[in-house]
């Protein structure tokens, strides 16, 4: 069983997020990268199939300039990952996912993964595509959104989130690709061990430059701050006044008594 | 043809956001002097085209396949590359639902051309629009165009653009087909199922009552479903109280629940994470109550108090009330 996951470097939480003084993307510096959200679940799930399979290798693969990219893929190593490959690019401005993952199907045609697994979406771009482009430039079975995962020898069976609280479970012939939802499990944290072990794992260099068409299909013009469009009225006085006011607008503003 | 919308067949009735993306395709037409067609599809299509036979567009396509009945991921990414390849649109605009997601990045990348997702609005820009988009978690706004030359695919966020907005007018339908066969299909997809029975689809509801962290703990929640009785309202939450197990999945609100954009959405000790927001900004009236003045959710409210939702609940149940009699 061979399994590859698609790992994205994004800002953390609580990082400065600024626009670059030209608006063309966000000022990195003082950035602290850390692995998109989903993206994480998605390793996990790779780890815990290899697991239960007892056989096989969960590859990384993640595309990025060298500093953060190598600090998530070497957590990912620490967790449990076999080996890792890195498309490395100087300037990391992935904002067309179809070209993104036209360079990620030339990296990977001769893996030949029987499971290529990522997050939903990024935290960044949020675009939610390039993992499903992927798997269709693969030729492989695709399913978003998954839940669950059930491993059998010829297929696999996913529990999908549909809207309104509503699930499903789909077979899909192997090779299949996964984009995960974040929940679905319990990410594990590298052990001592996974880290130390994790020094002497490779780590492939693949250059984006050699990889890459010439063709955005879709390219951000400018990054900007979002203006709050709404008035609030902030409802002052006691407790009994803000009451009052309250009733008083569901009344005549908002019409529902 | 120009710019193509297809409806999302929701068990036999066109979803809210196909008619949102209806909304902004209309726009787009009038801006730009361009055709619109609506194509619907699926089990029961004809009843969505005649549903739509009364809105503004040049026509209405019907496509009836039954192997199209039933969603399947495989099934639609293939008709969608025969249907974009035989009427060639300069756009395809539908709603940035699950289904959506789920399918159409196949489809760009069979045919190799962009799909501009959860857009939240455009603006028209020597004679081509300009899509925005919200990037990184919803903190910052990016403006994207297409290099295409042949379809541009894009999605709306939920109430990007108002379904009520929709313009009227008539349309023929005009019946199409495609060349497919049931061995596309390569997935077998299982009846949909909720996780438990009594499951509630907010997405119709009026009015909703909402909590958050800020009710503190379970016992709490009685007095809520008093001011729920009292205004007539369902109750919805944020992740936390259904992930405490307090309330059943399907009442949360959010990114992994679901998108609602009642009359008045009532916020109560929900701090406005960007997760809970992006299913209930299309609100018509947002009031937020929360003992932060900070919290996020005051961004989007139209109308906040700042204080103790355990003490202000009572009252506006008791003040509710007195105002019915």
């Amino acid at each position: 069983m061979k399994i590859g996951v698609l790992i994205k470097q994004v800002p953390g939480g609580d990082s400065p997020l600024r626009v670059s003084s030209d608006h063309s993307w966000i000022d990195e510096t003082s950035v602290n990268f850390e692995t998109n959200e989903s993206d994480s679940y998605a390793l996990e799930e790779g780890l815990q199939l290899r697991e239960k399979k007892g056989e096989g290798e969960v590859v990384v693969i993640s595309m990025g300039p060298d500093g953060r990219t190598q600090k998530i893929i070497k957590e990912a190593l620490s967790k449990g990952a076999n080996r890792c490959i890195h498309i490395v690019e100087d300037n990391a401005r992935e904002t067309d996912p179809l070209q993104t993952a036209i360079i990620f199907a030339k990296a990977l045609k001769n893996e030949r993964f029987d499971l290529i697994l990522s997050g939903l979406q990024s935290l960044d771009l949020g675009m939610g595509q390039t993992g499903v482009i992927l798997g269709e430039l693969l030729g492989m079975s695709i399913a978003t959104l998954v839940m669950a995962t059930e491993l059998t020898n010829e297929s696999i069976r996913v529990k999908r989130e549909l809207e309104s609280g509503w699930f499903q479970w789909v077979t899909l012939p192997l090779p299949a690709c996964l984009s995960i939802q974040s929940g679905l499990n319990q990410p594990r944290y590298p052990s001592l061990k996974g880290i130390m072990g994790a020094k002497k794992k490779e780590i492939k260099p693949l250059s984006k430059s050699e990889l890459f068409d010439g063709n955005e299909h879709q390219s951000i013009t400018r990054v900007y701050s979002i203006q709050k469009a709404k008035q609030t009225e902030m409802i002052s006085g006691d407790v009994n006044q803000q009451i009052s006011r309250l009733v008083d607008v569901m009344k005549t503003e908002i019409k529902v008594l | 043809m120009d710019i193509l919308i297809v409806l999302e067949n929701k068990s036999g009735s066109i979803h809210r956001m196909s008619l949102e993306a209806l909304a902004a395709g209309q726009k787009l037409a009038s801006e730009l002097n361009l055709s619109l067609s609506i194509l619907a599809m699926g089990k029961n299509g004809g009843d969505l085209a005649n549903d739509v036979s009364n809105f503004k567009a040049d026509e209405i396509l019907l496509l009836e396949n039954p192997i199209l009945d039933n969603y399947s991921s495989d099934g639609y990414s293939f008709a969608f590359t025969s249907i974009l390849g035989q009427e060639k649109p300069k756009y395809l605009f539908m709603g940035h639902t699950y289904m959506v997601r789920d399918f159409l990045p196949r489809v760009s990348a069979k045919l190799q051309i962009p799909f501009i997702s959860d857009v939240i609005q455009f603006n028209v820009d020597n004679d081509a629009p300009v899509f925005t988009k919200q990037v990184f978690n919803a903190k910052l706004a990016a403006d994207i165009v297409s290099n295409s030359h042949g379809t541009t695919l894009v999605s709306f966020q939920s109430a990007a653009y108002q379904s009520d907005q929709v313009e009227s007018g008539s349309a023929e339908i005009r019946t199409i087909s495609i060349d497919m066969d049931a061995s596309v299909i390569k997935t077998q997809s299982e009846e949909p199922f909720k996780e438990e029975a009594g499951g509630i689809d907010l997405t119709n509801a009026e009015i909703i009552v909402s909590i958050g962290r800020g009710i503190g703990k379970e016992e709490n929640l009685s007095i809520v479903n008093t001011l729920v009785d009292a205004l007539g309202a369902e109750l919805g939450s944020s992740r936390p109280i259904v992930d405490s197990g307090w309330l059943e999945p399907s009442r949360q609100i959010g990114s992994s629940g679901q998108n609602v954009a009642p009359k008045m959405y009532l916020a109560l000790g929900i701090s406005g994470a960007i997760q809970h927001v992006v299913g209930m900004k299309g609100s018509k009236n947002i009031v937020a109550v929360n003992k932060d003045p900070e919290a996020p959710i005051f961004e989007i409210a139209d109308y906040g108090i700042v204080g103790d939702i355990l003490e202000i609940i009572p009252k506006l149940s008791e003040a509710i009330q007195a105002a019915k009699n």
